[in-house]
């Protein structure tokens, strides 16, 4: 027989509820059972009207993020037997700092208009023809933004950052991450269009380097120090302004 | 093919979109007390208060020493009160988190590659910290000969 655990679960429905409350679940424990693995027991066998998001299971999709015991993960990561000891509890609830639609499940929005801000794809000036072939780096070039380039958009790190929630314009880690993989990504020729989005208050300026971004990202990926990194760039691009007014971007 | 017509869609009379009631959570002014990990982030901009008072006291010292040893004296006398001595141990213990954790961060903000492969951070911290003891090793031998 396998052990159990108590889920605490927050359950808001927009139809009836003004703020969420807790339902309790018991679910069993099994060694290899993630806290996924548990809600889908629970929607499967116990209450078909719990709402959440998940789709692949295996740390990529980036869907099925919530707060688990106030820290954010992925609930596929999550496993439930590290919570199982000492009768303790697992709290699950909604990604902090987004808006609820309705139990585990946040409104995107905001976050899908801020990455798009940002343009997180390559920006070419000039666009050769088809015939020279595809744009050859080096591994030296790739590993320069690799690492920023493993962004999932598990919006993790907005829930982690106090500046998300205090400042709800502040463009947040993920897409000034993704914005910077691409001004490191040598194919690309777009830094200079995308600074005014990202040397900006709302954009790095806004970042105060609490580091709990880097901290929560399930992949790796060092959004704090991307942030960091351009906000070097963009100090050292501006003093240049003064020594080289002309010239200074060549 | 049945093809939508794109002119009825347009004049479809009140037509309300579905939306619906988002919980908005509210962010608590002391939403800092609540983890370790926040509370040591406040701590450490608390900490440039303290970096502050440092400067300043170095700079009276300083000033004092410029204007001569009558002046020093005075200023020793007056870092002998008991408030600025409760002060000054404070701010020694904020200017040493202060520098601790400042020195940690430093390598991601300046990450360094040599031959394409990044250093790691401790190696990239490393110098910081021996310039750090070398310097406070140079001032104690100044003060204590």
């Amino acid at each position: 027989m396998a052990d159990k655990i108590t889920l605490e679960i927050a359950r808001y429905s927009p139809e009836r509820d003004d703020k969420p409350h807790y339902e309790s679940y018991e679910v069993p424990v099994y060694k290899e059972w993630v806290v996924l693995d548990a809600l889908n027991h629970i929607k499967d066998t116990v209450d078909g009207s719990l709402t959440y998001r998940w789709s692949c299971r295996m740390g990529i999709c980036g869907s099925c993020g919530m707060m688990v015991n106030g820290e954010p993960k992925l609930t596929c990561a999550t496993f439930l037997s590290s919570y199982a000891r000492d009768g303790k509890k697992i709290r699950l609830e909604p990604l902090r700092y987004f808006p609820v639609v309705r139990d585990l499940v946040t409104e995107l929005n905001d976050f899908l208009s801020k990455l798009k801000k940002v343009k997180p794809w390559l920006i070419r000036k000039d666009e050769p023809p088809l015939s020279q072939g595809e744009f050859l780096q080096t591994p030296g070039q790739v590993d320069r933004y690799k690492q920023f380039s493993m962004c999932i958009n598990c919006t993790l790190c907005y829930a982690a950052c106090p500046v998300v929630g205090l400042e709800p314009i502040f463009v947040g880690p993920a897409a000034l991450a993704l914005a910077q993989r691409y001004n490191l990504d040598s194919r690309d020729q777009g830094a200079q269009e995308r600074t005014a989005m990202l040397a900006h208050p709302d954009g790095i300026w806004g970042c105060t380097f609490v580091g709990e971004c880097t901290r929560v990202c399930p992949k790796h990926v060092d959004p704090a120090g991307a942030i960091q990194q351009y906000k070097l760039a963009a100090v050292v691009s501006w003093l240049k302004s003064f020594v080289l007014p002309r010239g200074q971007d060549k | 093919m049945p093809t939508r017509n794109l002119e009825s869609t347009k004049a479809a009379p009140n037509y309300t979109p579905f939306h619906p009631r988002w919980y908005r959570p509210h962010v608590s002014v002391y939403w800092w007390l609540g983890e370790w990990h926040y509370l040591k982030f406040i701590l450490r901009e608390l900490s440039s208060v303290f970096v502050g008072v440092v400067v300043i006291e170095a700079l009276m010292l300083i000033q004092a020493l410029r204007d001569g040893p009558e002046a020093y004296a005075h200023f020793l006398q007056g870092m002998q009160n008991p408030l600025v001595l409760v002060l000054n141990i404070i701010s020694f213990f904020f200017v040493v988190f202060h520098t601790i954790t400042w020195f940690n961060l430093a390598p991601s903000a300046m990450p360094v590659r040599l031959r394409g492969k990044r250093v790691p951070d401790v190696l990239v911290a490393a110098p910081s910290y021996v310039a750090w003891i070398v310097v406070s090793a140079f001032v104690s031998w100044l003060i204590l000969q």
